[in-house]
């Protein structure tokens, strides 16, 4: 048995990015998975439900967000199979997957991932609005927004800039799609249908898979070498 | 296999399995691969499952007329794209464990079951195998269905599917051509057409055309060989010999 097994990933989501607003937190992703440059698949979940409190975002390999799915579902009807009036909220989901990831990176066998988890549940000061991240080498945090490959360089700034604590559902959209946009223009891999989804005290919602209009009307675009004459 | 650096590793994956040309294989003596082209379509009332038919060792065909679509059970089958041996030992072990399933449910397994074993084998030893698979099958639950198991063992349910390395050649096409609600007739017209074209175009796949048509009714095998596939962009009609074009007198020689 090889002490380092590393296995390349093949098919792969892509960026997922995703804040806290007021009601809860929001996420978002393109529906697309790649293999190699090949934009092979092009209607994927790669937003789900967790138990009743969170979202799980995945980027990265999807059949190991497909058995990471596997794993929750086995945690989340094993936690209901308790039937003791509590229910693992994000934080706890959190943790488990932490724990998984970095596992699996001791072994030199990791799940090719980058998580986001997402959710909301009642604490001690009342609802507790919850966002963190994990990665293939166990790397984690907690923040008021995150994202996953691309985002990271693209969306992040965006929303360093603009993020705020009290958005309301209507403003949060707004700056999910300008920063989906962005990586819509700069990042290879993406493609235009998206699916956003909210998860609020009241519970969680994916929306439906929708596409933005693209803004390529500027007159620099028609004529790149006009005020540059032999430009390339 | 050898391992590779997590960054390079992403790249060397996608060129080395689209088919692309390997260093490594002298030309007769390489692993046995399908390089392949395979389809499969869900229809109203069932799925067709297509393939071409070239089994090759680098660069000698060393099978013209494989059969690439494998019987899973009564109601299921698989195509088979990647190495010859490791799709060959998925299929005999999945169709084992199918059997002992069908004795023990009393009924014919699902198409989702059967994906899933492949699915269960696949993933688990990803760095060991080189398998694409397409599964398709009907059952009396959720009609015809098509499961795209690629490498790496992801599972995913398409109204098609295609896989391979001549399915490089496909997307565009199915793009542009692939309509939901097709006669059994125009499905399989379809994926005739479809696997001729990318045979036409990827060194690594042809021969025949092979097709299975999964429905209520059951299961239809059919043999489209290769001198009567339809020809396409600078294709030419067969001849016996030149003697006979000459014969015919009708060639425009070419004289300088």
């Amino acid at each position: 048995m090889p002490y380092y097994i590393i296995r390349n990933p093949y098919v792969t989501g892509n960026s997922v990015i995703a804040m806290k607003y007021k009601d809860g937190v929001i996420m978002a992703c393109d529906t697309g998975a790649s293999y190699g440059s090949t934009l092979r698949y092009k209607s994927v979940e790669r937003i789900k439900e967790v138990g009743k409190h969170s979202l799980i975002g995945g980027s990265g390999e999807f059949s190991d967000f497909q058995e990471i799915l596997r794993y929750l579902d086995e945690l989340t009807l094993n936690d209901h199979m308790w039937d003791d009036g509590n229910s693992l909220g994000p934080k706890e989901i959190h943790a488990y997957l932490t724990r998984v990831m970095y596992n699996r990176r001791n072994k030199f066998d990791p799940l090719w991932n980058s998580l986001v988890l997402g959710g909301v549940k009642k604490g001690p000061k009342g609802d507790e609005k919850y966002l963190g991240m994990v990665n293939m080498i166990g790397t984690h945090f907690e923040e008021n927004h995150i994202a996953t490959g691309f985002g990271n360089h693209m969306a992040i700034p965006i929303l360093r800039g603009e993020w705020r604590e009290d958005m309301t559902f209507e403003e949060a959209v707004k700056l999910i799609e300008k920063c989906l946009l962005v990586l819509l223009y700069r990042d290879r891999s993406s493609i235009n249908k998206f699916q956003i989804a909210k998860i609020t005290t009241e519970g969680s919602t994916i929306y439906p898979p929708y596409a933005l209009k693209t803004n390529w009307g500027f007159a620099a675009f028609e004529n790149p070498s006009k005020g540059a004459v032999g430009t390339w | 296999r050898k391992p590779l650096s997590p960054v390079s590793a992403a790249m060397d994956a996608a060129s080395s399995l689209m088919g692309g040309p390997s260093s490594a294989d002298a030309p007769t003596d390489g692993e046995h691969r399908m390089g392949t082209t395979i389809v499969g379509v869900c229809y109203a009332g069932g799925v067709v499952l297509a393939a071409d038919s070239r089994t090759s060792t680098g660069m000698y065909v060393a099978n013209r007329a494989s059969d690439k679509i494998s019987q899973l059970t009564d109601n299921v089958y698989v195509c088979r794209s990647g190495s010859a041996a490791d799709t060959q030992v998925i299929s005999d072990y999945v169709r084992y464990f199918l059997h002992q399933h069908t004795i023990q449910l009393g009924q014919p397994a699902t198409v989702k079951v059967a994906s899933n074993l492949v699915r269960l084998l696949a993933y688990q030893n990803k760095s060991m195998l080189q398998a694409g698979m397409i599964v398709g099958g009907w059952d009396k639950y959720e009609g015809g269905q098509i499961y795209s198991v690629p490498l790496g063992g992801t599972i995913l349910r398409q109204p098609f599917a295609i896989g391979g390395s001549g399915s490089s050649y496909l997307y565009g096409l199915m793009d542009h051509e692939w309509k939901e609600g097709m006669t059994q007739e125009e499905a399989e017209k379809f994926v005739v057409k479809v696997v001729s074209l990318a045979i036409a175009r990827d060194g690594a796949s042809g021969g025949v055309v092979r097709t299975v048509t999964i429905n209520e009714e059951g299961v239809k095998r059919s043999f489209h060989p290769g001198d009567k596939l339809p020809l396409w962009h600078e294709e030419m009609e067969p001849q016996n010999s030149l003697l006979d074009i000459l014969a015919a007198g009708s060639s425009d020689a070419m004289v300088q």
